[in-house]
This record gives structure tokens, C-alpha cells and sequence, in this order.
């Protein structure tokens, strides 16, 4: 009787339930469709697709085009499968988010615990590099890639994405860290902690969240990337997400939807795990602050 | 342990002086009370003393040793935060030993050390817990602990006992003072809260607006002020400041102050040539309320004690007393009366004054006239 809003949501009522619930079924399916086209479809034989109806589940469920996508189709001029360039993706994604997370976590701590004069101009600067378009900076990139000697390797993308990278991650922790008491950083001094000793033993052990919002982020965005990766890749260091537009827009031959299919999610997989994985974390970071400890 | 001394110590943020040349001792094992109202400077001091924050100019000794540009973990100090800074990650064992394992003292002093600091503070059994399974309370004796350990020369406290319901505050207060006195270190404690300066201090340092407004015993300070602003923010209820003329009595010197309904009192004044200087002009009367009492209340070793009548106002029984408001220069002024006096509210009643406990300023510079 106290709670009066209570009382009124227990008695919604039997049709605004029935409603909502609807409405929500309505929705899962929708957003649900395209998934269930492309793993449906890509158990389908050539001749089932061709058959017409897209929707409908595969008559006799083959994995032969997976099989196709991952080590036998023709990608480019050899008949590889995706294997090599997911690999590629691979060796290009750990350490790029790695570097760009653990620097951006040093960006953040010393832009809140080491303040010096002109730090808001540089985390203004760094904020920039946010919102600049990734073609702005192709060109210098791709010279400052060339005097390096960086051109075409895996390294050179690894270096392109960090550097790319940095403007959020940098923002991520110094946001983080701004709301991180500077009496526990100056209770460290006294206790005679170094710089390193300071951001490894008292920062790091806290940003659990903070660092999982990261990596889920930057992880997604380097292996997503097409630009950078069509832009920067020589033959032997082609991430997936080119290899994948080489094998869906060559123009030779038939088009094997399922195998197209097959391959889509093939390099879509890796992001779906990361967030199935640590999307509670990543959910958990993001309210972080929110409630105080 | 060690003696602290600050010489005409400056800070400035950018263009604003936060501290305006502070010149402050303390004797090895004294306890220091940093007091004002807040952003007087109070802990910019001490940050500065612990070499948290640069001094702008000027020195800072502990001991023999010339602080200037030292590490704060090279200061030989130990400080125990207002939010208390327990590492969150680190269980209130890793809390404690977190200092001695960066400077490389071996696992089994270690261990020996925390074993003593958890018996002097009895957080033995706590000793495995992560500081957000702790109370306000424990959390305190735990930052408390973390400073112990160090056996420092110095203790720096920054506002303790803050965070504190009414009732424990009290009882840290206690036994931070008990811990003084078993460990006889140079305590510097930084409060707000006058009461704690009175009751912990060995001296007490009264900062207002970055500049150092006297320093002295708790008793030289309360009975004692310097200037009007010390006089008011030191004691609950604080100073009765009343506006008053010097005028020539006869022989001496004596105050006339207005009361209620255009009546006048006259209180002697003491004669001196600093007075005298004032006499045909305004001065402030200073009286703490336990100075003004009914006539039976009052304390009878003074041997000056000038009784009149006031017109009382409101009364506000205190338990152990009761406050009596009487209009005086103008203002209403605290009259602390025994808790059974009999009050007869919107009456004259006869009032104690005990003129040994007066003190007298000027009202342009503030400043005390002796």
C-alpha cells in the first residue's frame, strides 16, 4: 500500500504483457533474420540457393562450403580459403590492441595523476584524432609508412591501427582514471612507489572494466577495418576483411553464395566471441562510476 | 622523531597565493593542530610539509634536514589521509606491508612489523580482508596501521576523523591521543573542527586565508587570541564580540555598551597605554559565553567579577547548560547559564561578568589591544 508505483506496474495488466511481449518477439526475429539467411544459406547446397526460397531451412545440410570458404576457395589468385588472411588478422589484431590499450592506459594516468602544464591542448589533440575521417589520413600515412620501411608488412598495419587507436583508448582511461582518488596515488608516493610502481601496482589492478570496454573496442575496429587494410596490405599481409571482399566481388566464374556466406561469418566469428565472452564486462565498464564503491 | 620548523613558507597555484609566508615550529614529539575554515591553506600546508605539492618559496626542516625538493617517501613521514587511501586491490595486510615491500625489507620483518602495528591497533583480525569489506571505522585504524609501520619522524594526519559518525569520532579522537602518548612522535593533524584542536593539540596553528593567525597552546589560543577571527572560530558557542565605546571613569578606564530598548551597561576596562590610545573611541568587547553567567554560576577564584543587569531574550537549555541570549552592541550575545538557573524570559536579569577572562580588540585592524 506504501508504494503506490508498485502496486501499478504488478497490475499492468494481462494485455499490456501480452503487448509488450509481442512486441519484443517482433523485434528479436527482425534483428535475428539476417543471421539465420546467412548460417542457413550457408548450409545449403549451390542448387538449393538457386532453387529460390532464401528463408526456408536447408533441405540437406551440408558443411561442404565451410569447408570451401576456410581452406579451399580462390581467393585473389590462389586457392587458399580465407585460412591465411584470418591468421593474418590474427597477428595483426592482438598486438595492436595490446600496444594501443596498455599506452593509452599510460596516456590516461599520466594526463590525470602527472598533470604538467598544456595537458587539456593535448588530450584536446588526442580527442582530434577521434573524430578525424580515416582517408584524411592515408596519404601521410602511407608515406610515413614508406620512410619507416613498414610499407605492405603486418607491422606496418599493427602500427598504423595503434596509432589510430590511441585518440580512444587514451580517452577511455583518462576519463577512468579522472574519477580515480589521487589520494591513493599520493599514498603510494609516501610509501615510496615509483612511476611504474605507482601505475602497475595501484592503477592497473583497478581498471579491470575499463580495460575489458578497450579492448572489446578496439578489438572490434582493427578487425572490422577495411580501409587501412585494402589501403596498407601487401600480398602476404591481407587481413580478412579484404581477403573476404576479394572472394565475394571476383567476377570470375560462379557466384557460390555459400561459400560467400560461409566465409562472412567465418570473419565475423571473431568479434561475436569477444563480445559473448566479455560483454558483461563490457556492460559493467561502461556503468563504472556510476555507482560508488 | 623530530622537531618540524617551516620558514616563511609561500605557495602559490598559478596567480593565486594560497600560502602567505608561514613561519611554524614544533618541538620533537609535540602535536601540532593546522586549524581554520576551509581553503585557509590548511592542508595545502601539509601536502607541502609531506611534499605532495612544490613549495612556492621559503624552507621546511624535519629534524636537522632541509626537506627542500626531497621525495615524499625520502621525508621520513607517514600520512593518513581524509578518505583514508587504502589501496583497494590489496588485502589490509598488502595495505600495510605495500611500503616496506617497495623499499625491500625481507618477508620475515614484514610479517613481525604487522603483527605489532595490528596489536597496537587491534586489527588482527582483519588483517585478510579487502578494505571495502571494512567499516568507517576499521577502514581508519587500517590507514592508521599503514602509517605506523613506517616509524616515521613525523605523522602527518589530513582531517581523520571526517568521514566519522559523531559517537566513533569521538572515540578515534581518543585514541589517536592515547597512540601520541605511547609513541611520543611529531604528530602535524590538520581539522576543521575546533574541538579537536583544542583537545588533542599540544599547540595549535589558526591559518585563515593562506595567512598563519596565531600559533600556541590550546589554552594560549582560547584564552588568549590574537585577533578577532581567532577569538571567534576557536570555542562552541564561540566569542561574544560586542561593539563598544571606551570612554575615561574616574580614575581608570571603563566600556559602555548599549543593551536592550536604549539602556546602557558600563564595565571597567583594564588601564593601559594601549588603551589608552582607543579611549573617546570604539573598541570590541571580548567575553565567552562561560565568562557571562548568573550571578551564583560565577566563578568565585576570580576576583574580578561585575554583575549587571540584562535583558534576557531567549533561553536555550543545553542539558549540562543553558544559553541565554541577551542583546548587547547590537548583537545577540551567548550567556552560558547553570542548567537549573531560573529564567524569566523578556526580563531583566543580573548577569556575571568575569572581567579577568575579558579580552578587548580594534574594531579597524581586528587586532587584539593589550
Amino acid at each position: 500500500m506504501s508504494h503506490p508505483a508498485q502496486e501499478n506496474a504488478i497490475n499492468a495488466g494481462r494485455l499490456t504483457r501480452i503487448l509488450i511481449y509481442t512486441v519484443l518477439i517482433f523485434f528479436v526475429i527482425y534483428y535475428l533474420l539476417p543471421l539465420w539467411v546467412m548460417v542457413s544459406n550457408s548450409l545449403k547446397t549451390l542448387d538449393e540457393i538457386r532453387g529460390g526460397d532464401m528463408l526456408a531451412p536447408p533441405a540437406d545440410i551440408t558443411f561442404e562450403p565451410w569447408r570451401q570458404a576456410w581452406s579451399q576457395t580462390q581467393i585473389g589468385v590462389e586457392a587458399t580459403g580465407l585460412k591465411p588472411y584470418f591468421l593474418n588478422s590474427i597477428i595483426m589484431v592482438v598486438p595492436a590492441v595490446l600496444l594501443s590499450t596498455l599506452l593509452g592506459a599510460l596516456n590516461g594516468y599520466v594526463m590525470t595523476k602527472w598533470e604538467f602544464p598544456g595537458v587539456n591542448l593535448i588530450f584536446g589533440a588526442m580527442l582530434l584524432a577521434c573524430f578525424i575521417p580515416f582517408q584524411i589520413v592515408l596519404i601521410p600515412m602511407a608515406r610515413i609508412l614508406g620512410m619507416l620501411g613498414l610499407a605492405g608488412t603486418l607491422g606496418g598495419l599493427i602500427m598504423v591501427h595503434t596509432v589510430y587507436g590511441l585518440g580512444f583508448t587514451t580517452l577511455f582511461f583518462r576519463n577512468y582514471y579522472a574519477a580515480f582518488p589521487t589520494e591513493l596515488v599520493r599514498a603510494a608516493q609516501i610509501d615510496g612507489a615509483g612511476f611504474f610502481q605507482v601505475f602497475r601496482r595501484i592503477l592497473l589492478p583497478s581498471s579491470g572494466p575499463i580495460i575489458v570496454v578497450t579492448i572489446i573496442w578496439q578489438f572490434t575496429n582493427v578487425w572490422n577495418d577495411f580501409l587501412f587494410g585494402a589501403s596498407f596490405s601487401g600480398y602476404s599481409s591481407t587481413p580478412i576483411t579484404v581477403a573476404l571482399n576479394n572472394l565475394v566481388n571476383s567476377s570470375t566464374g560462379v557466384k557460390e553464395y555459400n561459400v560467400h556466406f560461409a566465409g562472412a561469418i567465418l570473419a565475423a566469428l571473431p568479434t561475436l566471441v569477444v563480445y559473448i565472452v566479455s560483454g558483461r564486462y563490457f556492460v559493467r565498464g561502461l556503468m563504472a562510476g556510476a555507482v560508488k564503491g | 622523531m623530530a622537531s618540524l620548523t617551516t620558514k616563511n613558507l609561500t605557495k602559490s597555484f598559478g596567480t593565486v597565493e594560497v600560502l602567505k609566508g608561514i613561519d611554524l615550529e614544533i618541538d620533537d614529539g609535540g602535536f601540532l593542530v593546522l586549524v581554520g575554515p576551509s581553503g585557509c591553506g590548511k592542508s595545502t600546508l601539509l601536502n607541502c610539509i609531506a611534499g605532495l605539492e612544490k613549495t612556492t618559496s621559503g624552507e621546511i626542516r624535519i629534524g636537522e634536514r632541509n626537506v627542500e625538493g626531497l621525495h615524499p617517501s625520502q621525508r621520513d613521514i607517514a600520512m593518513v589521509f581524509q578518505s583514508y587511501a587504502l589501496y583497494p586491490n590489496m588485502t589490509v595486510r598488502g595495505n600495510i606491508s605495500f611500503g616496506m615491500e617497495i623499499r625491500g625489507i625481507d618477508k620475515a620483518e614484514q610479517e613481525r612489523a604487522i603483527a605489532e602495528v595490528a596489536e597496537i591497533l587491534q586489527i588482527g583480525d582483519l588483517l585478510d580482508r579487502k578494505p571495502m569489506q571494512l567499516s568507517g571505522g576499521q577502514r581508519q585504524r587500517v590507514a592508521m596501521g599503514r602509517a605506523l609501520v613506517r616509524h616515521p619522524q613525523v605523522f602527518l594526519f589530513d582531517e581523520p576523523l571526517s568521514n566519522l559518525d559523531a559517537k566513533l569520532r569521538v572515540d578515534m579522537r581518543t585514541e589517536i591521543k592515547r597512540l601520541h602518548h605511547r609513541l611520543g612522535t611529531t604528530i602535524v593533524y590538520v581539522t576543521h573542527d575546533q574541538i579537536e584542536a583544542l583537545t588533542l593539540a599540544s599547540k595549535i596553528a589558526v591559518l585563515e586565508a593562506g595567512y598563519l593567525q596565531q600559533a600556541g597552546t590550546p589554552d594560549e589560543v582560547y584564552n588568549d587570541p590574537a585577533n578577532m577571527f581567532v577569538a571567534d572560530f576557536m570555542g562552541s558557542p564561540s566569542m561574544n564580540l560586542i561593539e563598544s565605546t571606551l570612554v575615561e571613569a574616574g580614575t581608570g578606564l571603563a566600556i559602555v555598551i548599549s543593551g536592550h530598548g536604549g539602556s546602557e551597561i558600563t564595565l571597567p576596562a583594564p588601564d593601559t597605554p594601549e588603551m589608552r590610545k582607543h579611549v573617546g573611541g570604539p573598541v570590541v568587547f571580548g567575553i565567552r559565553p562561560e565568562a557571562m553567567t548568573d550571578p551564583d554560576g560565577a566563578d568565585r577564584t576570580s576576583p574580578r567579577i561585575e554583575t549587571r543587569d540584562c535583558f534576557i531574550e531567549v533561553s536555550q537549555p543545553a542539558g549540562s547548560d543553558t544559553f541565554a541570549l541577551t542583546p548587547l552592541g547590537g548583537k545577540e550575545c551567548i550567556a552560558r547559564f547553570r542548567a537549573d538557573a531560573r529564567i524569566e524570559l523578556g526580563a531583566f536579569a543580573p548577569v556575571s561578568f568575569n572581567m579577568t577572562k575579558a579580552v578587548f580588540f580594534d574594531p579597524i585592524t581586528t587586532d587584539r589591544i593589550r
